[in-house]
């Protein structure tokens, strides 16, 4: 399975509509990479709206994501997390630092334009 | 009422399986959206320490019932079993942030406060049972 990035303007977008598994989000990883370097893209929404469950693997890929996005000068705005997703991280004690989050796609893509304003 | 279903971890899939499972079992008994994803989260922690630790296993989950203060109290018990390498430390794999696979470390504490019983048995050499409870509200 694999997850399809889309390309706007200089961003590109993510939305994860399937069940996270190991392969799956290592593949993801791996091909956001490759499109940022590809693309030259400044920015990326990764919107995480119809994942129910972040386990601590998922977590570490998505913030290892993140990290390496911002090696190659990219930010990345995550959105959409669920309440009940939001609630789990936090009891497992698992914290995104420093990784901007918005409620929606909407407010992701101004909170990049902030980003990168900065 | 006993119903019983497990999940043969061995692959990835498994706990994938594994944790969809749990979630339509967790949704069935009752439990509302957030400790959905409590249990669905715990399950695939434990299915996924299967798979890394021991390569296979398995995780079983039922409905268990228990009279308290004359009040029936509904949950899901949550068994995974492997015939792995068991653990040395069992005290530290409990710290926060201890890991042996490059992970987060939030596995089997992450565990602990997602569930409301959390109990662990394991031997060297012979495998690691951990059993998790969560009752419904």
């Amino acid at each position: 399975m694999r997850i399809p990035i889309l390309k706007l303007y200089d961003y590109l977008l993510i939305s994860i509509q399937v069940e996270l598994d190991d392969q799956t989000a290592l593949r993801f990883q791996e091909d956001l990479l490759n499109k940022i370097h590809q693309e030259g893209s400044s920015g990326v929404v990764i919107d995480l709206t119809s994942v129910e469950v972040i386990d601590s693997f998922i977590a570490k890929v998505l913030g290892d994501v993140i990290a390496m996005s911002n090696l190659l000068g990219a930010k990345v705005v995550l959105t959409g997390i669920q309440p009940a997703v939001a609630i789990t991280l936090v009891d497992m004690g698992v914290k995104l630092k420093g990784v901007p989050t918005a409620l929606d796609l909407e407010q992701g893509l101004e909170k990049l334009q902030q980003e990168l304003e900065r | 009422m006993s119903v019983q279903s497990c999940v043969e971890v061995n692959s990835e899939w498994g706990i994938v399986a594994a944790r969809q499972e749990g979630r339509s079992l967790a949704k069935d008994i009752g439990f509302g959206n957030v400790d959905q994803a409590r249990i669905t989260t715990a399950i695939s922690e434990l299915a996924r320490n299967i798979y890394l630790y021991a390569n296979q296993g398995k995780v079983c989950m039922e409905v268990v019932e228990l009279f308290d203060k004359h009040k029936l109290k509904r949950g899901i018990k949550v068994v995974a079993a492997d015939q792995g390498p068991g653990i040395t430390d069992v005290r530290q794999v409990m710290e926060d942030g201890f890991t042996t696979s490059g992970g987060l470390g939030a596995g089997l504490p992450g565990v602990k406060r997602l569930m409301d019983e959390f109990s662990i048995d394991s031997k060297e050499n012979e495998g690691t049972t951990i059993t998790v409870v969560k009752w419904l509200r």
